[in-house]
């Protein structure tokens, strides 16, 4: 499974995801961001976090129209997979690709802890190897991850199953006080109408080995990886 | 030819922001404020003296760029 992970200005996860995806079993590699074209082959397009262009205007503004975003939406559109996490799910909302918005953190602070997500649904290309209701152990780290849209959008997120992952406790309860940043129904993070692209605000590269205190993040890396035949 | 945008959040999205500007003025003790929302003005500068010209650039930039329609609206004020 070949991905490409984008670098924008002000990137600087991609170096983790990178690591993530290959320990997975992927031929990862990094393609910048004033590209045209994706790499030939390029089943998986990653947006990972950071700052993209300091996060100026708001974050993702820009480089939601970048001149490989052009790129990545034709490559979604054929049903390719995407998946955008923090700044690059800001990223991926700033570019049309997902409805809505991420808003400043209803208390205003930058948040960075570790935190449980509960997997809303495991018959995607991203959560198979995870079980339904499952309660996986990552981390966010933002300042603008309060999940914002209008009602009739929410109420189609809910009503078609698009919700990928909700702010949980350690025992999958969806809780106020699991949902630190003010998200609406406590969103972590939203599938597309096809379920081919996925935008969330947590890091599930940052828990992918043991030396760093958990592995939970490894599930939706070994997801995407599994669907796709062994390289030769 | 000169212009100003400026976009402001639409009416019933929260403005944490806002509300905190709000709070410290009145910890200033800066009395009759009712309420605080944060915006963002652009000062552009045009190429074009037809107004017209001047009116559909300054919209495809509002609606491709300056602003995020699902959150935000926008006004344009050519000088």
């Amino acid at each position: 499974m070949k991905s490409a992970v984008i670098v924008f200005p002000g990137s600087n996860r991609e170096g983790d995801m990178v690591r993530a995806l290959r320990l997975a079993g992927s031929d990862a590699h990094k393609v910048w961001h004033a590209e045209h074209e994706l790499p030939q082959g390029t089943d998986l397009v990653v947006l990972p976090g950071g700052f993209s262009y300091g996060d100026y205007l708001r974050c993702g503004a820009i480089a939601g129209r970048a001149t490989v975003m052009d790129a990545v939406r034709a490559h979604a559109a054929r049903g390719g997979l995407v998946l955008g996490v923090c700044n690059g799910f800001q990223i991926l909302c700033e570019a049309g690709l997902l409805p809505g918005i991420l808003m400043r953190n209803a208390n205003l602070k930058f948040i960075c802890h570790r935190q449980f997500l509960r997997v809303e649904r495991n018959d995607t290309a991203f959560t198979r190897n995870y079980a339904q209701g499952q309660a996986i152990d990552v981390c966010v780290a933002h300042g603008e991850g309060n999940y914002t849209a209008d009602a009739e959008t929410l109420k189609r997120l809910e009503g078609e199953g698009l919700v990928a992952f909700r702010y949980c406790d350690a025992q999958g309860r969806v809780t106020p006080d699991s949902n630190r940043n003010g998200s609406m129904n406590s969103i972590a993070g939203i599938y597309s109408d096809k379920l081919n692209v996925l935008g969330m605000m947590p890091h599930p590269e940052n828990l992918v080995e043991d030396l760093v205190g958990g592995t939970d993040g490894r599930g939706l890396f070994e997801s995407l990886v599994s669907g796709f035949p062994k390289a030769a | 030819m000169k212009a100003r945008v400026t976009v402001t959040l639409k009416n019933g999205v929260l403005d944490p922001q806002g509300k905190a500007i709000e709070g410290a003025l009145k910890s200033l003790g800066v009395d009759g404020i009712a309420g605080v929302r944060q915006g963002k003005v652009f000062d552009i500068e045009l190429e074009t003296g037809d107004k017209a010209k001047a009116e559909e650039a300054l919209k495809a930039a509002c609606e491709k760029l300056l602003a995020n329609t699902v959150i935000e609206n926008y006004r344009v004020e050519i000088a």
